[in-house]
């Protein structure tokens, strides 16, 4: 008999090489959190800086008296997905303030990120259609584009050129086709060059989907993403976000203008058959995005504090996972032995930050990713900016080379 | 012109060089994933350096059932004829 468990023998081994080298970099234990920018970790006070918590509103008092109230009136879970019994008002009040946030036609809600990803690519796409993905897309977008069970092509990482490339080269089979980018990616930081991505699809004619994960909330003047940065929503079919960043639930949603658009409530497996979100989730999310509306000045401190990390970093001579300054500030790391040690360095100096190691990163990189939150003070980031310096100046890989 | 199988698997081995950090020998039948213990981003890298070389489409679906560099040959020659 074949033991399952044969094939993950070589993880499990490199889970163990890492536990050498200190603490569980990945399953860290919040002991106890005591606001958006701070928790007890091994016993002290540690300042975080990976949460996603872009906006810092997880403690807003607004948001956790709707939560409150939502648990008293509507119970603690629905025990029921959205076409029986789940469908709550909190659940149609979400999609219509998101729909409006974006303003677009049509909002659908999803119990996780990760399944509105899953969602609207398997409710978009099937077997007879082909998705090209960006290279560097996030795991919810390959596991949905497997799901949909659609003809899969992968395009260089944020290189329009190369997109159009392959849609020449893929063969016009006359099934619908779907391009997939990131607002802001998850890894390195980084912003799709969607002007360029949208040129292509004027030349070639395809429909766009941008999950706005890590940019709804946080960029462009309404804080709608991505889209509304670069000023082309009318360009962007679908888009998807979460609520498990910068409104500080969890959840997501797809929205779009589609005619066709609510029939994905009845196509899209991830939605149909899985509970509803909580009534507290859903009403926290459904307080968090009217303030993300109300509130712009939340936005213009994320983006201030963004750039006083990226600019410290800089100065420090750190290799950075781009040069354009978003919430997400990867730090680039030697090997992963070296890299797993710097994490610890840092956390044991009062800082979390997020280790991502290959295969979860682009290009085989060891990374320190940082993610800022409109919540840190402008002294936090200058505390988060020594702490690497203290632990740079003693690990020479983490320096650049140049 | 047509590429013979020899050709493609010349051709593929070279451009899974970079990949091979192991140096482990190639054969036809060579495992791309286990054998040279590379990660599931950097055999969808080598592919894409294969669909490049060759201007041919491999869409993802395709490598489920890709193994080793033979099957990887094959597919790439029947895209060749496709062509």
């Amino acid at each position: 008999m074949v033991d399952l468990f044969d094939k993950h023998r070589d993880i499990a081994e490199r889970f163990q090489r890492m536990m050498v080298l200190g603490v569980n970099a990945v399953g860290v234990t919040n002991e106890a959190i005591l606001s958006p920018t701070r928790a007890i970790i091994n016993g002290r006070e540690t300042i975080l800086a990976g949460t996603n918590n872009y906006m810092g509103i997880t403690f807003d008092p607004d948001c956790i008296a709707a939560g409150k109230k939502a648990l008293d009136d509507f119970g603690t879970g629905t025990t029921g997905s959205r076409i029986a019994n789940g469908t709550y008002a909190l659940h149609r009040d979400l999609e219509a303030e998101i729909a409006r946030f974006l303003a677009r036609e049509h909002c659908i809600v999803f119990t996780t990120g990760y399944q509105a990803n899953l969602g609207m690519l398997a409710g978009l796409c099937g077997p007879k259609d082909t998705i090209f993905l960006d290279a560097d897309s996030h795991s919810s977008i390959y596991d949905g584009c497997t799901l949909s069970g659609a003809r899969l092509v992968r395009f260089r990482h944020n290189d329009a050129a190369d997109l159009e490339r392959r849609l020449r080269r893929s063969a016009d089979d006359g099934g619908g086709r779907l391009v997939v980018v990131e607002g802001i990616y998850s890894m390195m930081g980084d912003r799709a060059p969607l002007a360029d991505f949208i040129e292509v699809k004027r030349q070639h004619g395809f429909q766009l989907l941008v999950d706005e994960a890590h940019s709804f909330g946080v960029l462009g003047p309404n804080g709608r993403g991505l889209a509304d940065e670069a000023g082309l929503e009318d360009e962007c079919d679908f888009i998807v976000g979460t609520f498990s960043k910068s409104v500080g639930a969890i959840g997501g949603f797809g929205a779009g203008n589609h005619a066709l658009f609510e029939t994905l409530r009845y196509v899209a497996r991830p939605y149909m058959f899985t509970a509803s979100p909580s009534p507290t989730s859903a009403a926290t999310a459904l307080a968090a995005v009217r303030k993300l509306a109300a509130e712009p000045e939340r936005r213009e401190r994320l983006r201030e504090n963004s750039c006083r990390l990226h600019a410290g970093f800089k100065a420090l001579g750190l290799e950075l996972g781009c040069d354009e300054p978003s919430p997400v500030i990867a730090v680039k790391g030697g090997d992963e032995a070296s890299t797993i040690a710097m994490w610890n360095a840092l956390l044991a100096a009062g800082v979390y930050v997020n280790i991502a190691l290959p295969p979860g990163t682009p290009g085989k990189l060891c990374l320190l990713r940082c993610s800022v939150s409109a919540a840190h003070t402008g002294d936090d980031i200058d505390r988060i900016i020594a702490l690497f310096s203290e632990v740079v100046a003693s690990g020479a890989d983490l320096k650049q080379s140049a | 012109m047509t590429a013979t199988r020899d050709d493609i698997f010349t051709k593929l081995c070279e451009l899974l060089g970079p990949f091979n950090t192991d140096k482990i020998e190639l054969t036809g039948s060579t495992d791309i994933s286990t054998d040279l213990n590379i990660d599931s981003v950097s055999v969808m890298d080598f592919v894409m350096e294969v669909e490049d070389h060759f201007d041919i489409d491999i869409p993802l679906n395709v490598l489920s059932e890709t193994r080793t560099i033979d099957d990887l040959g094959a597919v790439v020659a029947e895209r060749l004829e496709a062509k």
